[in-house]
């Protein structure tokens, strides 16, 4: 699986996608392929402050519990509803099945994340 | 070298299949298993949740390599069976298991076991892999004093599990022994897959029709035969199945696993493991403590919950009752795939034990609504 190249990634296997103040962010394949079967997606209400680093959800797989860090700090402008009943979507395509919306707070945040090369080459070396 | 230097991974004879398969491999006490088999090559399906169901469906296969075996025998094999396991290892017939345990004298778990008669005064044990070697030297040591050799045969064996309805016409086609004749937890020895004198039971972790055949464990041998398993399962849609859906299988069939719903600390009272218990065999290890406990009574008991609130319990959350009093513990907690819902196991004080009785389940500092429920959570349909 290719990791677009408009994204940008954290080292926890979020990526966001920047479009003018507006970040959306989701989990990586290699995220999802390392979780398995995803069961349950726990996710903030919109409005609430994401700070970079800093955990804002979860996403549960049968097997396991797994933290979401956001990859920059910003106000969640909305949330993918469509997860609450259909998490499997994150396994079947994780690089569309969005979770939330930011308004971005610090814009600067985004260049420190890697970009997809670098997160390629990250996943690479972790395994 | 760093004497530090943690030990690798003990291997199964089919750990190369496995990743060539592309499971995704985990430790398990100390042993490097695959968890799941995700979709691979030509297999369009996979992932525990369609291993899950391939079992309860049609078939599955796993490598349970890593469980151990102990054969003891010897003119007074049975009465130092009797001695070291809780149930009546004298009702067995020849060719016939028994789910049975290694207590300790308080009446507690040294392991879950399940005794094979293999002959006149001939067992094996079946044991748990992150127990082995501690059951070996228990069974050692209760067989002292007998006139009995004990032999640990666990590396001896790859061990195959083909579970599922289907297990029986996979299996058949690779053996001239007729199956129909085998049955649930009875064993034969047969040919299968060429090779003569294969032990052949009729049981499995799964709370499914099965079997489990121990073939012996050099590599190419246990490739070969898998992969003839999975040829012959091909027009079942048989799946790989990895130690996720074991668990989860064992979960909804409420089979226990060690150091979670049996372990050193809890009594087999506590357990309801209680029908596997024959106090009126004779003397054997354990059985004063538990005698003295029937006498007070049970304090905890192992219940079966699911959820009221949104949330997954899982092993080890704490169980509060409804004005926020910690009561106990989950010890296994999952989604169970082929129910849909979310369900876990707990021991919790024995008043709080009824069913429809609404707990809380702290998940991450939250208290989810939880309900006992009656268990096992699944029962095999019975045959038409």
């Amino acid at each position: 699986m290719a990791y677009p190249a408009d994204f940008k990634y954290t080292k926890e296997h979020e990526w966001i996608k920047v479009e003018g103040n507006t970040g959306t962010i989701g989990i990586t394949d290699h995220a999802q392929a390392a979780l398995g079967d995803i069961v349950f997606v726990e996710l903030p209400k919109v409005g609430a402050e994401l700070k970079a680093g800093s955990s804002f959800g979860t996403v549960e797989s049968v097997k396991a519990v797994s933290d979401l860090f956001a990859p920059v700090s910003g106000t969640v402008t909305e949330i993918n509803a469509d997860l609450a009943t259909s998490p499997e979507k994150v396994n079947s395509d994780a690089h569309t099945a969005w979770m939330v919306k930011v308004n971005l707070k610090n814009p600067s945040e985004v260049n420190g994340l890697l970009s997809s090369t670098d997160y390629d080459k990250f996943v690479a070396e972790e395994k | 070298m760093a004497p530090t230097e943690v030990a690798a991974p003990r291997k199964t004879a089919l750990n190369a299949t496995h990743r060539q398969m592309g499971a995704r491999m985990v430790d398990f006490a100390g042993w490097d298993m695959p968890v799941e088999y995700p979709p691979h090559g030509d297999r369009k399906a996979g992932g525990l949740i369609a291993e899950h169901m391939a079992v309860r469906n049609s078939v599955g296969i796993f490598d349970v390599s890593h469980m151990g075996d102990i054969r003891v025998h010897g003119p007074e094999a049975l009465a130092a069976i009797q001695r070291m396991t809780m149930n009546d290892a004298s009702k067995l017939s020849i060719g016939q298991c028994q789910y049975s345990a290694l207590l300790y004298p308080e009446g507690t778990f040294v392991d879950d076991v399940i005794v094979h008669r293999l002959g006149e005064n001939d067992y094996l044990l079946v044991i748990n892999a992150g127990t082995r070697e501690k059951d070996v030297n228990w069974v050692v040591g209760q067989a002292d004093g007998f006139n009995c050799r004990v032999d640990n045969l666990s590396d001896n064996y790859t061990q195959i599990a083909i579970q599922g309805p289907n297990g029986v016409k996979v299996l058949q086609k690779l053996t001239d022994t007729d199956l129909s004749q085998v049955k649930f937890y009875w064993f034969t020895h047969g040919t299968v897959c060429g090779l003569p004198n294969t032990l052949i039971a009729r049981t499995g972790y799964t709370a499914e029709d099965g079997f489990e055949i121990y073939v012996p464990a050099d590599e190419a041998t246990s490739a070969r035969v898998w992969n003839e398993v999975m040829e012959a399962g091909k027009e079942f849609n048989v799946l790989p199945c990895g130690l996720g859906a074991r668990n989860t299988l064992r979960l909804e069939g409420k089979l226990p696993l060690y150091g979670h719903e049996i372990s050193e600390s809890i009594t087999v009272w506590e357990a309801g493991l209680d029908r596997f218990l024959k106090m009126d065999k004779g003397e054997f290890v354990g059985r004063t403590a538990l005698a003295e406990q029937k006498e007070e009574g049970i304090r905890r008991t192992l219940i079966g919950l699911e959820n009221i609130d949104r949330g997954i319990p899982r092993d080890g959350y704490k169980v509060f009752d409804l004005a926020g009093k910690e009561i106990g513990a989950v010890t296994s907690g999952s989604p169970a795939p082929f129910l849909k819902k979310n369900v876990a196991l707990a021991y919790v004080p024995v008043e709080l034990s009824a069913s429809d009785t609404e707990l809380n389940v702290e998940i991450r500092g939250q208290m989810v609504k939880c309900k006992v429920i009656p268990t096992p959570f699944y029962k095999r349909p019975k045959k038409a």
